[in-house]
């Protein structure tokens, strides 16, 4: 048990992180405590991804100059992958872009019902309702 | 590719200039202040990408074509690939032209609903949903899907939280639909992840290949599982859901009447494209997901939420509600795995854009005239708005499956599947799902035609804009005229479905 613990630590790290990201959003009523959760949560994908590209003893993938001027690259060069670290850039643009949609919409649902509790919204929700006889 | 129509040096670019010029487009809609500009410029955005997809729907029509472009001339499968054949050139078609029809009738319904202020930032965010959407729709890359799946998102999430200034639970609507919609991208994104690891490509065709040559893998298994809830959440499948009803019922008019044609649909094709192309539809695994989790999935949501739909008094939520139950057709088609059955799906899926374009369009045009969304508050709505009742009750009969009319035809076809592969329970759930959208429909078109108008909106009566009048009139005269002559969109819908086999054999 301690011994694939300690193979696949980075991997129990973020399936922690997922969990209690995922854990947040679903248990907190606070909407700006749930938008901390939705990022834990994507953060700990982003992390999923970049633990993937880290390769034992391997460098960055940039070639040493002296080799690509000799033009020897050698043969057994381990490199990292770089392709998820250009995706992980492209996800968290995505990821701020959500952060800031939702944080906005909270501060206007702030604005217009004086609260950012769930429990307290969807009660108004329903006097709203009821209200218009919906 | 072969230029259709279009000049050669257009028709080449076809495919990105599609996604492209929206994109774009939708920067300087954002600057100007003027909300007219702004509408033409996403008419602009909006017509040109129709004509593209007429384009590439052309291009595609030959039996087993396929159209790859390569962008930034990066060759796939490292390069990201826009990837086109019959299958997502039907629904780039669907999106440009329920797009398009849907644009002409927000001049209007957007001037009456969104501030002036805000007008030209409400096209500049459609613009960019638009784009988004038609890029899930075409490209080839597993990770670039997702990226322009949460473009198109967060896009909706603004301009679904526009509808706050008529009524505020938009807002709340909204940061639901961002915080489940976020939680399904990141699914997706975490189910690539798996099969990114395993494969290691992104390509979607590649992927297919690789998987095949893998043979059984646990964790493109899990991969497979994490895209289909992220997936089913954004295609509304039941019980993912949740988000819908409200967005659609508080969100401006135009936006339910894009959204209710477009955004599930879209979903809904990745979740073929995923479970025939990237996975084999005859390896256990897909098999399985569709008999034991697809299928009754689609049968609980056709029940439940036709069921949920009759207790609603908002006419928008109550179609919203009836939107969940008709994905669930659609997937019930997809879940029986067969070539029938995938487009008796598809053909379901173009003629539901019919009929709730038309349905919505027309609760826009009461919206606009009365400002009116309860059952009650439509009473003797046929006396003083006539022709506009005469389209909605088009659309609802539609929805219900009445002969002569887009609706029955596409029952017909799922009906015909089901039998086809044995299944009878799927045709009684099916018939049971029609009977109960009679009730719910019934209630709508007795307050119309049968009750008596109030006495002050006899004198109030005000006419309907052209520019509602004529995208509503095409649709529910395509509600009758398909449903009569079906013949172009079921050989559409078997065009797309064979594409999407032949894809999957192919890997």
């Amino acid at each position: 048990m301690l011994e694939i613990l300690g193979d696949r630590f980075t991997y129990a790290v973020i399936l922690v992180l997922m969990m209690v990201g995922l854990y947040a959003v679903i248990a907190t009523g606070n909407l700006v405590k749930r938008m901390v959760g939705l990022s834990i949560f994507q953060t700990s994908v982003f992390l999923l991804y970049i633990a993937t590209a880290k390769i034992t003893g391997g460098a960055p993938a940039i070639f040493a100059y002296s080799d690509l001027a000799a033009g020897t690259i050698p043969d057994d060069a381990v490199y990292a992958n770089p392709l998820p670290h250009v995706l992980i850039l492209t996800a968290i643009v995505v990821g701020v872009a959500t952060l800031a949609m939702g944080l906005a919409l909270v501060v206007r649902i702030r604005e217009v019902y004086g609260t950012i509790e769930d429990d307290e919204l969807s009660e108004i929700d329903h006097d709203d309702e009821l209200k218009k006889g919906v | 590719m072969e230029p259709q129509f279009l000049p050669a040096a257009i028709a080449a670019h076809a495919p990105a200039l599609l996604v492209m010029i929206p994109l774009i487009l939708s920067a300087p809609a954002a600057m100007i202040t003027s909300g007219r500009a702004a509408w033409l410029l996403a008419a602009i955005g909006v017509g040109s990408a129709l004509v593209l997809a007429v384009e590439i729907f052309l291009a595609t029509r030959a039996e087993g074509a396929v159209l790859s472009y390569a962008m930034g001339g990066w060759e796939p499968p490292l390069g990201i690939e826009f990837r086109i054949d019959a299958l997502n050139a039907a629904l780039l078609l669907l999106l440009g032209s329920t797009g398009f029809l849907a644009i002409v009738f927000a001049g209007p319904s957007v001037a009456d609903e969104i501030s002036r202020q805000k007008r030209s930032l409400f096209y500049s965010a459609f613009l960019i949903c638009f784009a988004g959407l038609s890029g899930v729709a075409s490209t080839g890359d597993a990770f670039n899907l997702f990226v322009f799946l949460e473009i198109s998102s967060i896009a909706t999430y603004a301009i679904i939280a526009m509808g706050w200034s008529r009524d505020r639970q938009a807002l709340t609507a909204s940061f639901n639909y961002l915080v489940m919609g976020t939680i399904g991208a990141t699914f997706f994104v975490i189910g690539v992840g798996f099969i990114y690891m395993s494969t290691g490509t992104l390509n979607m065709a590649d992927m297919g290949r690789a998987i095949a040559d893998l043979g059984a893998n646990r964790a493109v298994e899990v991969g497979f599982a994490f895209i289909l809830v992220g997936i089913g959440l954004k295609a509304a499948l039941f019980p993912l859901h949740q988000w819908l009803p409200n967005a659609y019922a508080y969100a401006p008019n135009f936006v339910t009447t894009f959204l209710a044609t477009t955004a599930t649909k879209i979903a809904f094709y990745v979740i073929i494209r995923f479970s025939y192309d990237v996975f084999s539809i005859n390896s256990g695994l897909v098999t399985n997901a569709m008999l034991w989790v697809i299928t009754p999935l689609a049968i609980a949501g056709m029940l439940v939420a036709s069921t949920q739909a009759l207790f609603q008094n908002n006419v928008r939520r109550l179609f919203a509600y009836s939107s969940v139950a008709q994905v669930g057709y659609m997937l019930l088609g997809l879940g029986m795995a067969t070539s029938l059955g995938l487009s008796a799906g598809m053909l379901h899926l173009i003629n539901h854009a019919m009929m709730k374009g038309a349905l919505f369009m027309a609760l826009g045009a009461f919206a606009l005239s009365y400002g009116i969304r309860r059952i009650a508050d439509f009473k003797g709505l046929g006396q003083v708005m006539p022709l506009t009742s005469a389209a909605f009750t088009i659309g609802a009969l539609s929805l219900v499956g009445v002969p002569f009319t887009v609706g029955f035809i596409s029952k017909f076809y799922l009906i015909q599947a089901a039998l086809d592969a044995g299944w009878w329970w799927a045709v009684a759930a099916i018939l049971v799902s029609s009977v109960i959208a009679v009730f719910y429909v019934y209630r709508i078109l007795v307050a119309i035609w049968v009750s008596p108008p109030d006495e002050v909106r006899k004198a109030s009566a005000k006419r309907v804009p052209l520019a509602i009048a004529i995208p509503l009139a095409i649709l529910a005269g395509a509600n009758l005229v398909f449903g009569v002559w079906a013949e172009p969109i079921v050989a559409m819908a078997r065009a797309a479905a064979d594409a999407a086999i032949l894809a999957g054999v192919a890997s």
